[in-house]
């Protein structure tokens, strides 16, 4: 385990202070990284950063596991 | 010296103002898409305002001549109202805006209603005035919607019937994405429940005939949603003693809104609305054409794009939808470049830091948010531009935030 990263997170992205739609497209720009299954762990504190992740993810194909502001984990899935 | 220095400065300072003024006076080819902020005046609404400037402007509770011509006005205007919402004119009453009107409507039930409770029950979805009307009132319980914005109805139901709840609002339609509300069965909960509903009729009055809906208690609207004056506000007060005012009244209009009416404006937006009654039927069937056509259109030709609202089930003239990776100040600025005034739920585009309550309780992308509102004078040829314009703008600002 390193830097708090629990081995089931690909991938951790640290988008604080960013306003949307920032952290949403950094999500997409960066859940390739990951194999199909793995999770990326998005740290975001922009209000709409909660409904935009879960909309992107609809939108997507893929899955937010947890929603707990300002830490969000979604599984990729395609 | 100092004053000639003096003389050079105002001299450059009116040159500058005379050329900006000259610069907002310009005739731009400015479409105007915003409808769901306000519908420009029409221009019948227009003259009507000049015509009663001469005849309508005197005190209507006064017996003199001045007076008794606003009362007649005054009169006429009820009864446009009233008989849009199949009411009494008697129970028509004109306040200052939307905001007045929903306020006023909720405090005045939760008054009357004080030996129940205090539970005020929304929707999720309702326009902010009425939520923050239903928080001030005491508890507040926002139920649910769906992805298209329909309220639960099982959980709507089951709000209204707790113990302790004093009033209920609901939308005839939303105001952001236009889905007609399941109005008449929320009503129905209530009648059930034997809970007085406050029926927020603002974007559609004019737009639909929901005067089937007998069971409210108190219905809000506003002129500046269909082409009257900004500064009337629709408050109908059924006579069943449920509501009480929440605030010091006066003579006028019957102890139920102090101060005096602004006859003119009042007359005015009577006679908008009257347009809409009688000749926006067709006005109606185009906009709902052009509607389908512009979301078909976005669909077809914009990538990654979040239609929100009841594809069917809406009013006539409204649209919303979010451009996934894209700012949605960005965009309406670069849409007011190109000629097309719109509207954003986005956060910071408008003037908040949140983004819009309607857009995230229905779970759509808030971000890149565009609201497109028809007006009466919308044509086809103005929405075939703006679906011209819009997919290469998104195609350039999403290459400019590296999200191409």
């Amino acid at each position: 385990m390193t830097d708090g990263v629990s081995p089931l997170i690909g991938l951790s992205l640290n988008c604080r202070g960013m306003k949307c739609p920032r952290p949403i497209i950094e999500m997409a720009r960066h859940i390739g990284e990951v194999r199909i299954g793995a999770l990326v762990e998005l740290l975001a504190d922009d209000p709409a950063a909660g409904p935009d992740l879960a909309a992107w993810c609809r939108m997507r194909g893929q899955t937010l596991i947890a929603a707990d502001s300002p830490r969000f984990l979604v599984r990729r899935d395609s | 010296m100092r004053g000639l220095r003096f003389c050079r400065f105002v001299r450059r300072f009116l040159g500058a103002g005379k050329r900006y003024f000259r610069g907002v006076a310009d005739p731009v080819s400015e479409v105007f898409l915003d409808s769901s902020s306000s519908e420009p005046l029409l221009p019948a609404a227009r003259q009507a305002w000049i015509d009663a400037q001469q005849a309508g402007w005197g005190d209507p509770v006064r017996l003199h001549r001045p007076g008794r011509l606003a009362a007649q006005a005054l009169d006429q205007a009820r009864e446009v109202v009233a008989a849009a919402v199949r009411a009494r004119p008697d129970e028509v009453i004109f306040t200052a805006s939307q905001t007045h009107s929903n306020q006023a409507a909720v405090a005045g039930l939760a008054l009357g209603r004080r030996r129940i409770g205090s539970r005020i029950v929304t929707t999720a979805i309702d326009h902010s005035s009425i939520l923050a009307a239903a928080a001030a009132a005491g508890s507040h319980i926002a139920v649910e919607v769906d992805h298209e914005g329909h309220v639960e109805l099982g959980r709507w139901a089951a709000a209204v019937a707790t113990e302790g709840t004093a009033a209920a609002c609901i939308q005839v339609a939303n105001h952001e994405v236009g889905t007609l509300q399941l109005y008449a069965e929320a009503s129905e909960a209530c009648l059930r429940a034997e809970v007085p509903l406050v029926l927020d009729a603002t974007t559609a009055l004019g737009r639909i005939d929901f005067g089937d809906v007998s069971g409210w208690s108190v219905l809000t609207g506003w002129a500046g949603a269909f082409g009257g004056p900004a500064s009337v506000g629709v408050l109908v007060i059924k006579k069943t003693g449920r509501w009480r005012a929440p605030y010091p009244t006066d003579d006028y209009q019957g102890g139920r809104w102090p101060g005096v009416p602004d006859v003119p404006a009042i007359y005015a937006a009577a006679v908008a609305l009257d347009c809409w009654l009688q000749s926006g039927r067709v006005v109606g069937e185009r906009q709902h054409d052009l509607i389908d056509r512009l979301r078909t259109g976005i669909v077809q030709r914009v990538p990654d794009v979040d239609v929100a609202g009841d594809p069917v089930r809406r009013v006539p003239h409204l649209l919303t939808f979010s451009v996934l990776y894209v700012d949605g100040e960005t965009l309406t600025l670069e849409l007011d470049k190109a000629g097309f005034a719109v509207a954003s739920g986005s956060a910071c585009s408008a003037s908040s830091e949140h983004p819009s309550h309607v857009l995230a309780a229905m779970g759509a992308l808030t971000h890149g948010n565009v609201r497109v509102g028809l007006t009466w004078t919308t044509t086809a040829a103005e929405i075939d531009r703006f679906l011209d314009v819009l997919p290469p703008m998104v195609t350039r600002i999403r290459a400019t935030v590296g999200a191409s």
